[in-house]
């Protein structure tokens, strides 16, 4: 790909991915095929495409959450295994996944915890970040005292508390309602401007693709693939009005051209079981 | 976050006043169809019957207590323990697992007339092996599946961390179980002193509420035996207190402060 023309590292390298579930088994399943996706650094880039794609398999791969049948995935120039190893990467999940005995700050200080961090240090990082995702007023909160939307700002704030260079998000805002799904995507991208992080999201929603992306990466099943890369070039500088400019639903409309005629798969592999038996 | 005073009041009054309506209704019906003492024993009869005999009563409850307290106490231990080596091995918990619900699923009382004729008659162990037994199975079958049962996206976290299995045991896992251990107490606490109680009645030593009821019964002093039964109460709640008590100071954010907030 012409992206990997530019000198240093990318953020991410994804060479000949494949990733088969049960492999050699009647109910094999070809999560993901000869995949390849270079990524620079400060880039925001979401997978999009229907149920089954591949595109949280290949988000699991790039994290090292799963191994691949063949092909590499180097995360900062290193194989993933050892990016995960060095915390190299931020994740979340479209679970907040908090851990319920624990205050929002000591949620937000776990990663720094198990990084050997001393407390006074990872205390102040924890309220830093804390205040970058404006949930101040909340550190001694308890996680089940927090909307929805609350609580996927403290796993934000968590998984950039190591200041990692790479965010990994699988549908982070999916159990959200609408008013309050546009109005953390706002907030991500000025956190993510602010921390000069690079992106991967996984979602369903072509606006909230186009809205946060600098390239937005079409998948189709059966066996996932990637089957086009649409360019975002709105600029750094997104805000409400965003969603109302002619370039925008421009945009939308390409994604939705590219997406068109991608028939969702007949059966979706249950990824987490079948990853977990592995 | 507390009750305030006046809240705590809205709520104890319903029950109290059922309590005070029943107990008056009891007498009353005692009282005016002349139930003879034998048949059923005035709530009056039975208050006289426990303060003249409370050294009496208290001495049954401390042997009963007593019995009850280190079954729990040994039941718990073993229970946790045996819930770490499950959750760590899979072998142990396919062997095990299975064994453990088809004991469940006995009346497992009787089998202190198996333990009665192991140990001398004047021993206590019975009682207390018994109470073990019980305590024991619910233990195990709570923490191992609070162990267990840790939702996927957690581990997932965990492993992007780096963390190693000694560590999502020790951050994640344990943490997760206290709930669950917790909530096996509230179930265990009174069930061992029930089985104290009743393991009595399979022989054994005659010093325990258990064996004062049956034999103030024997002798028809129905008062009496109420007398004990009410001594068997407060035991019953006194552990259950205990138990909920301990939760409240032990999960200050968790699941027990959720409940007192009704959140």
């Amino acid at each position: 790909m012409s992206s990997s023309a530019l000198e240093g590292a990318n953020a991410v390298e994804v060479r000949g991915l494949s990733k088969v579930f049960n492999a050699g088994r009647q109910d094999a399943v070809e999560a993901l095929l000869d995949t390849d996706l270079m990524i620079r650094p400060g880039e925001f880039v979401s997978l999009i495409g229907p149920s089954g794609c591949g595109k949280s398999t290949q988000l699991r791969l790039i994290a090292n959450l799963t191994e691949p049948t063949t092909g590499t995935v180097l995360v900062n120039g290193k194989a993933a295994r050892a990016a995960r190893l060095d915390q190299d990467y931020g994740m979340a999940f479209q679970q907040a996944g908090l851990f319920e005995w624990r205050s929002v700050t000591k949620n937000v200080e776990l990663p720094l915890e198990l990084k050997g961090w001393d407390k006074a240090r990872r205390r102040s990082r924890a309220l830093e970040m804390l205040d970058l995702v404006k949930l101040s007023e909340f550190v001694d909160h308890f996680p089940w005292q927090l909307s929805g939307g609350m609580q996927q700002r403290v796993a934000i704030a968590r998984a950039l508390a190591a200041h990692p260079p790479l965010l990994l998000m699988d549908e982070p805002f999916g159990a959200l309602d609408e008013m309050t799904r546009e109005h953390m995507q706002t907030e991500l991208l000025r956190i993510c401007g602010e921390t000069s992080t690079t992106v991967v999201f996984v979602t369903h929603s072509i606006p909230e693709a186009v809205f946060l992306s600098t390239r937005v990466v079409v998948m189709s099943p059966r066996p996932g693939r990637i089957t086009e890369v649409v360019d975002v070039d709105l600029g750094p500088d997104r805000g409400v009005d965003t969603r109302e400019t002619e370039a925008f639903f421009a945009k939308v409309t390409e994604v939705r051209e590219a997406l068109r005629g991608i028939q969702p798969a007949d059966v979706e592999p249950d990824i987490e079981q079948v990853a977990e038996e592995l | 976050m507390r009750r305030s005073p006046g809240q705590a009041f809205a709520l104890a009054w319903p029950p109290l006043l059922f309590g005070a309506v029943f107990l008056l209704v009891w007498e009353t019906a005692v009282r005016v169809f002349d139930f003879q003492p034998y048949f059923l024993a005035a709530p009056s009869a039975i208050w006289d019957a426990f303060r003249a005999n409370t050294s009496l009563i208290w001495e049954a409850t401390r042997v009963s207590g007593m019995n009850a307290f280190v079954g729990l106490l040994v039941g718990t231990a073993i229970g946790v323990a045996m819930a770490f080596l499950l959750a760590r091995f899979r072998l142990v918990d396919d062997l095990l697992s299975p064994l453990a619900v088809a004991l469940n699923a006995i009346p497992i009382f009787v089998l202190v007339a198996v333990f009665n004729n192991m140990y001398p008659v004047t021993s206590e162990v019975p009682r207390r092996l018994m109470v073990t037994l019980v305590v024991y199975f619910i233990v195990l079958v709570n923490v191992a599946r609070g162990l267990r049962e840790v939702g996927s996206v957690y581990l997932d976290l965990m492993r992007s961390y780096a963390a190693s299995d000694v560590t999502i045991l020790r951050k994640v896992r344990v943490p997760h179980a206290v709930p669950y251990l917790f909530t096996a107490l509230r179930i265990a606490a009174p069930a061992a002193v029930i089985t104290a109680f009743v393991s009595e009645y399979f022989g054994g030593l005659q010093n325990g509420l258990g064996s004062r009821i049956v034999s103030n019964i024997a002798l028809s002093n129905n008062a009496e035996a109420w007398a004990y039964v009410l001594g068997a109460c407060l035991l019953g709640l006194a552990f259950f207190l205990a138990a909920v008590t301990l939760e409240r100071v032990a999960t200050p954010g968790g699941l027990g402060a959720r409940e007192r907030d009704g959140a």
